[in-house]
């Protein structure tokens, strides 16, 4: 039997690490995602897990820490926000880059400037690119859920990638919400065992693990990597249906919500998909259709399976909680597109929102905006502008 | 006793190769000849050394090798990328210093 709580994102992060017992955890606080370690902590303190809690100086310091300790053989475990996640820049490419699998909770917070502690993505869509395998999560479940799935895909023989959980700061982070937790050895069964093939404390094979990789090997060291990637993909399904047999929650790269019958859809990341979905049942119940697609997986991103989705309806709005300041769409809106474009679904007339940005909130008000939007272009089959704001004073 | 080693061996496909660069062996520095970048040339005056043996531990690659009788034996210029850490560590001055190509 499972067993039924209520808790904060947070704390249902620091659960999941709890359960997990990595060999190592190297934090550096930083607000929203501080108590993701300050639980932790405690867990050390209290002896609960047998993990090693490194207090680092600086988050470059944290995730040099979780290198260091994967390479060595063992699980190293993070949680970081905003500017955080940037002190930790240089590093998360060469965790992703040395193929160490370790996991990180990123809560998401707007990164400065100007300075400002509160939700959205721009933290974990600048390091979109930095080969992590990216979740999303729309409420405490969920980043629980993805946390224990985590190390399941990125320890993988095919893939060896880093993951990061991501959930929103503040309204998933620090709301106490009700969740079911899912039992210790249970969880200990799934997750597993971490057996890297190779590994520094490993004395009978010595290795070097980051050496210089000059212009004859480092292109097919980035092949390879890339193909990490690709093959997550097929991991990551396998993962959730085990953990469906477990749990009995399903999980795919993203969820279509009242999608049937709809002619419209609205896509979007985390939180804001409850919100979404709350007026779309509301729009339901008044006889107009619109789908909710919120996606779960953004690296790897699920391109053929989103064109092939998408291609159904008649008009999309791309929700970005972050600029992308490219002058012409956020970075969900341009990935969207392009897999559209590129999949040859060229039918849906497509709009981006940017939306909620350095916390702003989202009210169902705005939601409707947006979904009345969508009905007024497929009602007069025209887009009069592609990239919006949503929230903002005009 | 240098073995050819196929995952760092320049004609490596992405397929083969390790992951994320890492070396899957130790005591492997001597396949690379850092003796190309020598400018500099360290000259080992046989007459002048008292087999000391100061300057064994401060060379940073494998240039000075010690045979079976415990003794150094002249400079494998493959390793010296010349760096003269061994001509100042010399009590003896029986290391020299010439330009390379002099």
């Amino acid at each position: 039997m499972s067993i039924r709580e209520r808790m904060s994102g947070n704390e249902a992060t620091a659960v999941a690490m709890k359960q997990i017992n990595p060999d190592v955890v190297a934090a550096f606080p930083i607000t929203p995602s501080t108590e993701v370690p300050q639980y932790f902590s405690t867990y050390v303190a209290d002896g609960v897990v047998d993990s090693e809690f490194v207090a680092v100086e600086s988050e470059h310091s944290a995730l040099s820490a979780c290198v260091g300790a994967q390479a060595a053989g063992g699980r190293a475990m993070t949680a970081t926000s905003a500017n955080g996640l940037a002190l930790m820049w240089e590093i998360l490419y060469i965790a992703a880059a040395s193929r160490l699998p370790i996991v990180m909770a990123c809560i998401n917070r707007a990164l400065s400037g100007p300075i400002n502690i509160h939700n959205d993505h721009s933290d974990s869509m600048g390091a979109r690119d930095s080969g992590w395998i990216q979740l999303y999560s729309e409420n405490n479940q969920e980043a629980y859920d993805n946390m224990l799935m985590a190390h399941r895909i990125g320890e993988h023989p095919d893939v060896l990638l880093p993951v990061m959980v991501c959930q929103d700061g503040f309204i998933t982070s620090h709301a106490i919400e009700n969740i079911e937790l899912i039992e210790d050895d249970k969880v200990k069964a799934f997750v597993g065992e971490y057996k890297p093939e190779m590994y520094l404390l490993n004395k009978d094979n010595p290795i070097a693990v980051g050496p210089l990789d000059h212009f004859t090997h480092c292109f097919e060291h980035k092949r390879q990597q890339a193909q990490g990637m690709v093959n997550a993909k097929k991991v990551i399904m396998e993962v959730a249906e085990e953990f469906y047999k477990i749990s009995g929650r399903k999980y795919e790269f993203f969820e279509e919500y009242n999608a049937d019958g709809a002619e419209a859809a609205i896509i979007l990341l985390n939180s804001t998909a409850g919100t979404a979905k709350y007026v779309s049942d509301k729009y339901k119940a008044q006889g107009k259709k619109i789908a909710v697609l919120k996606l779960r997986v953004f690296r790897p991103f699920p391109a053929d399976e989103l064109a092939e989705a998408l291609k159904k309806y008649k008009a999309i709005a791309i929700m970005d909680k972050s600029e992308g300041f490219n002058a012409a769409g956020g970075p969900l809106f341009t990935e969207v597109t392009s897999a559209m474009y590129a999949k040859g679904v060229l039918s849906p007339k497509v709009i981006n929102y940017i939306y909620g940005l350095g916390g702003r909130d989202v009210k169902t008000t705005d939601i409707e905006i947006v979904f009345n939007k969508l009905f007024e272009i497929i009602n007069t089959d025209k887009v009069d502008s592609v990239y919006n704001y949503l929230g903002v004073r005009e | 006793m240098s073995k050819k080693l196929k995952d760092v061996s320049t004609d490596v496909t992405w397929k083969e190769t390790t992951k994320g660069g890492t070396i899957p062996y130790a005591g492997n520095a001597h396949l690379y000849n850092t003796g190309d970048w020598r400018s500099m040339k360290p000259i080992w005056i046989v007459e002048k050394c008292t087999q000391c043996l100061l300057c064994y531990p401060v060379c940073p690659d494998t240039a000075i090798l010690i045979n079976e009788e415990g003794k150094r034996v002249d400079f494998d210029y493959d390793h010296c990328k010349g760096c003269g850490v061994c001509v100042k560590v010399c009590p003896f001055d029986a290391i020299d210093f010439v330009e390379e190509g002099k």
